[in-house]
């Protein structure tokens, strides 16, 4: 194994370690212990704005108006703050972590898949959550996650969350699946015209689903998997791939995939959904009986960023009641501000996305970056680290 | 170029200048390189080497720093895992299949657009073939998308034979290729054509060869090095594009989309890939010197 021949094994071991206290993820307060990130300073006061702020975000959290008239906080961010602010879409956690190595962007909405590892490698900076008002109101279940805290210090400000749907033409699909054997086993059926999301974090989707098929293979968490469990989630996806048409990681190709039917069955966000939708693709988007992976996102501060202080600003701004409800709209995802449910222009908004129900959310297994230890808890196995999981992905696609 | 300098000045002191240039051919070779040499030198090779150094670390598995650790994992994984010598030997196929392709489609055009076309239109038939090249790359590619779509162009034109499009996949990533690099390789075609002594053709003529025997005894091979010059252009545009396949190629992978999705989470790895290609391309060039096209460049 390459790992056991870097002869600094000594930064894996302490990131290993840190990862380690992942596995208790979805219960909030249990800090990761044994992570010891490069020690930095979150600073203590704001002083002036600088003018503009550069965010990294996924596709739908930074919203100008130009993609939907309705969609727009930003400018009102900058006519408040005279932040201007500069948004660059990232498609995967992968590419967050490796733009917020060039040390260009000053905060990132990172799913706990990138949060971690932001801060094992001193990317991401501690937040003084004092200087964020807002964040008195989000939910408990968001404060000091494993995902998103270390020792008790917050490393950034819980966004939102909500779970990877199935969605399906509903013209070309029937029946109506209800099962994501619909792109395993199934997939055969729509040959060519199956999608599937380009990421090597997709096998956990695998994985979850074999979790309830295949119980012999005691699958207890999609992102702790050993090497028999791992083998059989890439066998699923080789097999899936025979039926792929293509895999999507830009949001606006899976949209125009939809439209024009080159695909009809793949996992999708809500917000993709409710864009083939608006533009006119006969689509439906659902969680699948075996439940589904998902993400719960926060928005991290740069170590090296260029304007902290607008960084700052934005952070409360995201969080604040009115603005957390729109975004969450929009994306379609449950809030993190408990006072943004208020603010839903569909009174039912934060009930169907279960924002307070943490029952709901222990059923969403949430993006994390697998590690050698397995995030399960359990001792007498060794489970396949990340850069296996990419390598895996490489050849899937063959 | 110094005499025509001269020629052209024909004022006193550059005239001397020009004079003491012409004195001191190696004063003036100096003079003439040094500047695109450093560029060469520096920039080029110098990145090109650091390219191959950083093949040679590794990365922290989970936060993917690169840890700067002499190792030739890399390597050995690139020759010992079986997807990387698929996707090697596809993206080399696909570079060839469109270089092929180009060359059947562009040596008609080029014919008429340097022979048969009259003089006048000639030019204008040029810029016409260059046209294209003043489109945006993403637009050319995201046209090429929809209509290779369900239902798209491709579909509507093919039905009436009760066929169907490519749809997008390792077919659709050839035609576009083919479609974004053809005037690369019409232009050196139309060049040598132009070029081609309307004599040696009445010649063959003369002595009594049809449209075919002229084509393969004359025509051809006077042509034929400028074909393997185009061919460098649309083989090693095509060999490392990575955007095109992404679009229009569906599922399929080529070095270049290796290379994208590593340089994010294992930099070493990357660069070993991206020694792939170069080393690709340098056999390539020195097979075509021996057909002596790298002259008529």
């Amino acid at each position: 194994m390459r790992l056991n021949r870097i002869p600094r094994a000594a930064a894996v071991a302490a990131a290993l370690l840190l990862a380690a206290a992942c596995g208790s993820s979805g219960s909030g307060g249990s800090s990761a212990t044994g992570l010891n990130p490069p020690a930095l300073k979150a600073p203590t006061k704001l002083g002036a704005t600088e003018g503009q702020v550069n965010l990294i975000a996924w596709a739908g959290y930074v919203e100008d108006g130009s993609n939907d008239p309705k969609a727009d906080w930003v400018h009102a961010f900058e006519k408040q703050t005279g932040c201007q602010v500069h948004s660059k879409v990232a498609a995967s956690s992968d590419e967050m972590v490796k733009l917020m190595k060039t040390g260009e962007y000053d905060a990132v909405s990172a799913s706990g898949d990138a949060s971690l590892r932001l801060i094992a490698s001193g990317d991401a900076a501690p937040v003084n959550t004092a200087l964020v008002p807002n964040y008195k109101d989000v939910f408990a279940g968001l404060k000091n996650g494993a995902w998103n805290s270390v020792k008790g210090q917050m490393y950034g400000i819980p966004h939102g969350r909500g779970a990877n749907l199935l969605m399906y033409n509903t013209q070309k699909v029937k029946p109506a699946p209800t099962s994501w054997s619909a792109v395993f086993e199934d997939a055969a059926r729509h040959k060519g015209h199956v999608t599937a999301y380009d990421s090597p974090i997709y096998i956990a989707d695998a994985a979850l689903y074999l979790k309830s098929t295949r119980p012999e293979l005691r699958i207890q968490d999609p992102y702790a998997l050993d090497q028999k469990q791992f083998d059989a989630a890439v066998s699923l996806l080789k097999q899936q791939n025979r039926s792929v048409g293509e895999y999507w990681s830009d949001y606006l190709k899976e949209v125009s995939a939809f439209k024009s039917g080159d695909s009809v069955i793949g996992t999708t966000w809500q917000v993709i959904a409710n864009l083939a939708a608006s533009e006119g693709a006969k689509v439906r988007a659902f969680v699948p009986k075996e439940g589904s992976t998902g993400w719960s996102d926060t928005w991290m501060v740069s170590s090296r960023a260029k304007h902290p202080n607008c960084a700052y600003k934005w952070l409360n701004w995201i969080v604040s009641p009115k603005v957390n409800a729109q975004v969450a709209e929009y994306f379609g995802e449950a809030p993190a501000n408990s006072r943004a449910c208020a603010e839903t222009s569909d009174k039912n908004f934060c009930t169907v996305y279960h924002a307070a129900d943490e029952d709901y959310w222990k059923k969403i297994a949430f993006w994390n970056t697998p590690i050698a230890q397995c995030l399960d808890g359990r001792k007498d196995v060794r489970c396949v680290p990340y850069d296996r999981w990419v390598q895996a992905w490489t050849e899937i696609k063959g | 170029m110094a005499t025509d300098a001269n020629a052209a000045a024909g004022r006193g002191s550059v005239r001397r200048l020009a004079g003491s240039l012409h004195r001191r051919p190696r004063l003036r070779l100096a003079l003439l390189l040094s500047a695109p040499l450093l560029w060469l030198a520096v920039l080029y090779l110098g990145s090109l080497a650091v390219l191959f150094a950083s093949a040679f670390w590794t990365t922290n598995s989970f936060t993917s720093q690169v840890v700067r650790v002499w190792t030739t994992d890399n390597f050995h994984e690139l020759f010992t895992t079986p997807v990387f010598r698929e996707v090697v030997v596809r993206s080399v196929g696909v570079a060839l299949a469109v270089t092929a392709l180009c060359a059947v489609l562009a040596f008609p055009v080029a014919f008429y657009t340097a022979r048969v076309a009259r003089p006048r239109w000639r030019p204008l038939l040029v810029v016409a073939i260059l046209t294209p090249l003043w489109a945006s790359y993403l637009v050319k590619v995201y046209a090429w998308r929809l209509i290779l779509s369900q239902g798209g162009l491709a579909d509507w034109l093919l039905a009436p034979f009760g066929l169907s499009g490519p749809g997008f996949g390792l077919p659709a990533t050839v035609l576009t290729l083919t479609y974004l690099w053809l005037p690369y390789m019409i232009l050196p075609i139309h060049t040598a054509l132009a070029q081609l002594p309307a004599n040696l053709l009445d010649a063959s003529a003369d002595l009594g060869a049809r449209a075919g025997r002229t084509f393969r005894s004359v025509v051809l091979p006077m042509v034929l090095p400028s074909v393997a010059a185009g061919s460098v252009f649309t083989f090693s545009l095509s060999l490392g594009d990575y955007i095109t396949v992404q679009i229009v190629g569906g599922k399929t992978q080529l070095i270049g989309n290796l290379v994208y999705s590593d340089i994010e989470l294992n930099l070493p790895m990357a660069a070993a890939l991206g020694t792939v290609p170069v080393v690709v391309i340098v056999l390539y060039l020195l097979a075509i010197r021996r057909t002596g096209a790298l002259n008529s460049l």
